[in-house]
């Protein structure tokens, strides 16, 4: 089938995605865990916030609770449902704010040279002296643990991986034919770098993007695990294991830690396939 | 080779200053005052006032920073508010426990890793390839906690094959003299081989599971690597001369294929101090990460400031010391 296409569909980007088994399996899962995360409102069993059933505390997997329950009763498949909304909530944020301001002073740091590159690129050391969760929790340890003070250390900890992603992409590209034309004709900086540098440069933003999420989620659920993300009542996959571990029950009732863990595990194993789909589609010389 | 390791070593100053200009600017920027914290809620403004002039915490900030940077030069980080121990002698305590961990976590990571990519390499787009780079795939996207957590719950509960916390057996504790800190080679020192033995069995779980990460990450760039080196001139050559293939493959390919090995290795070595933390606190093992997360939950900033610096700049050292090992690798690489 495939041969009957001609050669320039087949170099087309979304051809080679869609062709690659990981970006398929990947934008399959990806999307699954989207559509779980806005339906669980709609069509959860329980309701994780007030649903308690303290005769029923801590009960193996049953029809009544398909992954049981947890030490206040409450319906562990209701609780990674909504875990899987926050996880997925703080690392898209996270991944979008800090991508955002990463990109941006990458630009500056690759266009505009001279001193601005040398502060961003200290600034960039520094960050990434630290070990990724150590920054994170540092950082939390300062704004108070909250969903938000998650996404903020998230954030942050994307952006010099960001910066030099883009400054390296800009370093090349400010010296093609097309931004010496569009300096020629008078272009500001701002339009050159939105409109020409940016639009060139976004295949490999895109793929780190992805990639990116994966990471977020384990910080996320590693931050929530160590008692600094979403605080209860909000649940949290990390938040769950940490609970479980911290309450003495995770071993006696494993099913308290495996569905969480295992959900974990799909949502970065999610977006790490999709990031390697879009890798294969887009930045194929890459691999 | 001297200049270029002085050149090397200033080009880190700067980055040593951000990093403990951050961490103190981090730390005083926190909610709450230590102070309040160790005099307890029920102190006076007056006991608080003068614990605030007796811990230097009534003076500008930039004077603290000075005095921070002074004693840090000195090596002398200040005491921790909670125990009073000085974070020195912690550091000097607890670091051979984080890096033992993180030792052996990366024995693990590199014997399973280099022969996985090594074998995914050779057997490229076949049935093993995708077997092993699944496997990676999957490595990549565990949560350590949960790997440790799965790893106590299935080996130590379940089988009760190995213990599931701490560095060694209460009893054998008990009559254990550490030497280095190192347990494993102060019990080999001594020659007091069921010590050793309990000792390797306690670092089994927590390696494994620190060492996940690592070892996916090793597999698919020595994957990587290695195709790319077994596409080169030189090992047609060779293979033309008829150099047997194992040859081929451990003399002249891997041997090309080291240079982003090391570098990764580099890198991933710096990360498991940083993911110690996790692992620590759940296998409670005693080293600088399950301290840094006590001093968290203490708001005990002495000792997160003495922690966090002190892994950032062994972060930044060991990047120092893989730099310093290409030329070791690879007669290529020139130092000027």
């Amino acid at each position: 089938m495939n041969e009957l296409l001609s050669p320039s569909v087949r170099q087309q980007p979304w051809f080679r995605f869609w062709r690659s088994p990981a970006g398929l399996v990947g934008s399959g899962l990806t999307v699954a865990l989207i559509l779980l995360a806005v339906l669980a409102p709609m069509v959860h069993p329980y309701d994780a916030a007030s649903d308690r059933d303290y005769l029923a505390r801590l009960s193996s997997p049953s029809l009544a609770h398909w992954f049981g329950t947890d030490a206040l009763g409450r319906d562990v498949l209701t609780l990674v449902w909504y875990g899987i909304r926050t996880s997925l909530l703080i690392s898209l944020v996270s991944v979008g704010v800090g991508g955002s301001v990463g990109v941006g002073l990458g630009l500056v740091a690759g266009y505009v040279r001279g001193w601005a590159e040398t502060l961003i690129n200290w600034f960039t050391d520094i960050l990434l002296a630290f070990p990724s969760i150590l920054l994170a929790i540092a950082i939390v340890t300062v704004t108070g643990p909250s969903t938000q003070s998650a996404m903020l250390a998230i954030a942050v900890v994307q952006i010099p991986i960001y910066i030099r992603l883009t400054r390296s992409m800009v370093l090349s590209l400010r010296e093609q034919e097309f931004v010496q034309a569009a300096q020629a004709i008078g272009a500001t900086t701002v339009h050159i770098l939105w409109r020409h540098i940016l639009p060139a440069g976004l295949a490999p933003i895109l793929v780190q993007a992805s990639l990116s999420i994966g990471t977020a989620t384990l910080e996320a659920a590693g931050l929530g695990f160590l008692g600094l993300g979403a605080q209860p009542p909000t649940p949290e996959l990390g938040t769950m294991l940490s609970d479980a571990f911290k309450g003495g029950y995770a071993l006696s009732s494993p099913w308290t830690i495996a569905f969480p863990g295992l959900l974990i595990t799909l949502m970065v194993l999610a977006f790490n396939l999709l990031g390697d789909g879009l890798r294969d589609g887009f930045d194929p010389r890459s691999r | 080779m001297k200049v270029f390791i002085l050149k090397r070593l200033l080009g880190v100053l700067p980055v040593v200053f951000g990093i403990t200009l951050l961490v103190f600017g981090f730390l005083h920027l926190i909610p709450g005052d230590p102070a309040i914290v160790l005099a307890g809620e029920r102190a006076t403004p007056e006991q608080v006032a003068a614990l605030k002039a007796q811990l230097g915490l009534d003076r500008p900030l930039i004077v603290q920073y000075l005095v921070f940077l002074g004693n840090l030069v000195q090596l002398n980080l200040g005491h921790s508010l909670i125990s009073g121990v000085p974070i020195a002698t912690e550091l000097q305590t607890r670091y051979p426990a984080t890096f033992e961990l993180a030792i052996a976590a990366m024995l693990v990571a590199l014997l399973l890793g280099i022969p996985a990519g090594i074998f995914a390499a050779l057997h490229k787009n076949r049935w093993l390839d995708h077997l092993l780079m699944s496997g990676s795939l999957l490595g990549v996207s565990l949560p350590v906690y949960w790997l440790g957590l799965m790893f106590i719950y299935i080996f130590a509960v379940a089988l009760n094959w190995l213990p599931p916390s701490g560095r060694m057996s209460v009893d054998l504790g008990l009559t254990f003299r550490p030497i280095t800190g190192f347990y494993g080679l102060d019990a080999l020192l001594q020659l007091n081989f069921p010590a050793f033995g309990d000792i390797v069995a306690h670092l089994i779980l927590p390696a494994f599971t620190l060492g996940t990460i690592p070892l996916a990450i090793l597999a698919r760039i020595t994957r990587s690597a290695m195709l790319e080196a077994l596409t080169q001139d030189y090992i047609r050559t060779a293979q033309a001369k008829g150099v047997p293939a194992v040859w081929v493959v451990c003399r002249h390919a891997f041997k090309n294929a080291l240079l982003p090995i090391s570098t990764i290795t580099g890198l991933q070595f710096g990360t498991l101090l940083g993911g110690a933390i996790l692992t620590e606190t759940i296998f409670a093992w005693p080293g600088i990460g399950a301290w840094i997360y006590q001093g968290i939950l203490e708001r005990d900033y002495p000792v997160v400031q003495g922690g966090v610096v002190f892994v950032a700049i062994a972060f930044v050292l060991v990047n120092i010391l893989v730099d310093l090992t290409y030329a070791l690798i690879d007669p290529r690489v020139q130092y000027k």
